[in-house]
């Protein structure tokens, strides 16, 4: 009985995001540009570790093979983008602006959940408009590195590691069973590289070079693995 | 949900536009008439970065349906002096929407006393194809040189963008990305550019319907703008080889009768023509 009620409750939820997926594509008319890949966030003492895929796509076509989807919104807090390339570029481009109007008043470094929570209130707010799945990442004096997951729906959610995009689902067992607290700064590269390439892997959607970005108090340092030089598995 | 304000992003759209598309597609097919075929540019246009500036390059035919209606139509839309824009997609939009963005930017330009930037353009032809949501079909190659060098993004009706050092779109785009994915290198000089573009937009146009006639490119350098259109004519109509004409003489009159047609005049009046 127990099985049954679980399967039906995850079976309700695909169909209903499946819907919701193509209900706005019917209204959109067109395809729509961006369906895009993996994103990924740790937090470690001290900072955090961001990455993602580099690929976005238009239907079957690749339309960009080298994105860069970790946005600068200030200068120590970034946002990972995923879903549809249109929407996450705007709703980015409206938050930083908001973001350094709100810094500028403050006359000090904006708050980490700040950043989150002005991204929570824009796809909150348009959620039926917008098809946007967005990890929000950064450092800042008060709290030190957070990770603010604000998926498609609008809900903002703290976690210590977070990951997003249709390739997502293909890593919760590896990101669920290899995730330790208090990991190191490398620790966490290593596990974010790993995770990123099993799921560009099985995704279609995602693939290219894997970014990567660690954000601390000193600033950020971005990094970029090339496909030849991605961490090899079995292949079967 | 219709009242759902969307700031500055949907409230022209969401009133205007929305309903009276609807309407007119609910109404006109009781009043007996068919919807008018938009007029698509089919297409295939492209730009690459080179060591001084950007190259953009564009076939010239515009498809109404499945046929041609335009057989060399310019592609290749002037933003400012420094600034160049093509289109594909729907014909009407690419054309005006670049040329509201022209218009605003020369008004920002004489306000700011600067030569305009490319990411400018880039910001405000996004945020007005975001507004719009994918209603306005533009999707654009825009490329130009400023103060902070040569600068290439593609443009997709939905208001996403990408700034690549070469990019291709329109239907013939997957044809013209491969000839880039071959032969692209960082840093070539302006006659390969020239070469490889013109390639590009040549695959195009072999192998896609959408796309034919003439290859116009545009290039772009700091301080100097060469507009080749055509650049290279790679579909010249053929000369005929023989004439269908009868000779003189060939049908025999066997008679001929004239009548003349006496007519007077009964009212003459001029009406000036408005010449100014």
């Amino acid at each position: 009985m127990c099985v049954c009620v679980c399967v039906c409750v995850c079976v309700l939820q695909c169909c209903r995001s499946a819907a919701v997926c193509l209900c706005s594509s019917a209204r959109r008319g067109l395809s729509c540009n961006g369906w895009s890949g993996t994103i990924m966030a740790v937090e470690f003492e001290g900072g955090v570790v961001i990455g993602a895929d580099s690929r976005t796509t238009t239907g079957a076509y690749i339309a960009n093979r080298v994105t860069d989807k970790l946005t600068p919104i200030h200068e120590r807090i970034f946002c990972c983008r995923s879903g549809s390339a249109a929407d996450t570029q705007a709703i980015a481009d409206a938050v930083t602006y908001q973001l350094g109007f709100h810094s500028i008043e403050l006359d000090e470094a904006p708050l980490v959940q700040t950043a989150a929570s002005l991204f929570r209130e824009m796809c909150y707010r348009y959620r039926e408009e917008l098809m946007a799945g967005i990890i929000v990442a950064g450092w800042d004096p008060r709290r030190g590195g957070q990770v603010y997951t604000v998926p498609v729906g609008g809900m903002m959610t703290r976690q210590p590691v977070s990951v997003g995009g249709s390739g997502s689902s293909y890593i919760y067992g590896y990101v669920d069973s290899n995730y330790r607290a208090g990991m190191s700064k490398e620790e966490c590269l290593k596990f974010t590289a790993e995770a990123l390439t099993l799921a560009m892997e099985r995704d279609g959607s995602s693939g290219g070079v894997v970014r990567l970005a660690v954000v601390s108090e000193q600033g950020v340092e971005r990094q970029v693995i090339l496909g030849n030089q991605l961490p090899k598995f079995s292949t079967v | 949900t219709e009242e759902q304000c969307w700031g500055t992003w949907g409230k022209n759209i969401k009133c205007v536009c929305f309903y009276r598309n609807a309407l007119l597609e609910a109404d006109i097919n009781k009043l007996g008439f068919s919807s008018p075929a938009a007029r698509k540019t089919g297409t295939t246009i492209c730009g690459v970065v080179y060591k001084d500036g950007v190259v953009l390059g564009a076939d010239t035919r515009a498809t109404e349906g499945m046929v041609v209606a335009d057989k060399n139509c310019s592609k290749i839309h002037y933003i400012s002096p420094n600034i160049y824009c093509c289109g594909a997609g729907t014909a009407a939009d690419t054309e005006m929407t670049t040329q509201i963005i022209s218009s605003n930017l020369e008004l920002h330009s004489l306000s700011t006393g600067r030569l305009p930037r490319v990411t400018t353009a880039n910001r405000m032809l996004k945020q007005m194809l975001f507004r719009y949501q994918g209603y306005i079909g533009a999707a654009l190659v825009l490329g130009g040189v400023d103060c902070n060098g040569p600068h290439l993004y593609s443009i997709y009706p939905h208001g996403s963008t990408d700034k690549l050092p070469y990019v291709t779109m329109g239907s013939g785009s997957l044809a013209a990305m491969a000839v880039f994915e071959d032969r692209y290198r960082p840093n070539m000089e302006e006659e390969e550019a020239k070469r490889l573009v013109r390639d590009a937009i040549a695959a195009g146009i072999f192998n896609d319907l959408g796309s034919g006639s003439n290859i116009d490119l545009c290039v772009i350098t700091k301080g100097k703008v060469d507009y080749l259109r055509p650049h290279d004519m790679a579909n010249k109509k053929g000369v005929r080889t023989g004439s269908y004409r009868y000779k003189h003489g060939t049908t025999g009159v066997l008679t001929k009768a004239v009548t003349p047609l006496n007519l007077e005049v009964v009212e003459e009046s001029v009406q000036t023509m408005d010449t100014s």
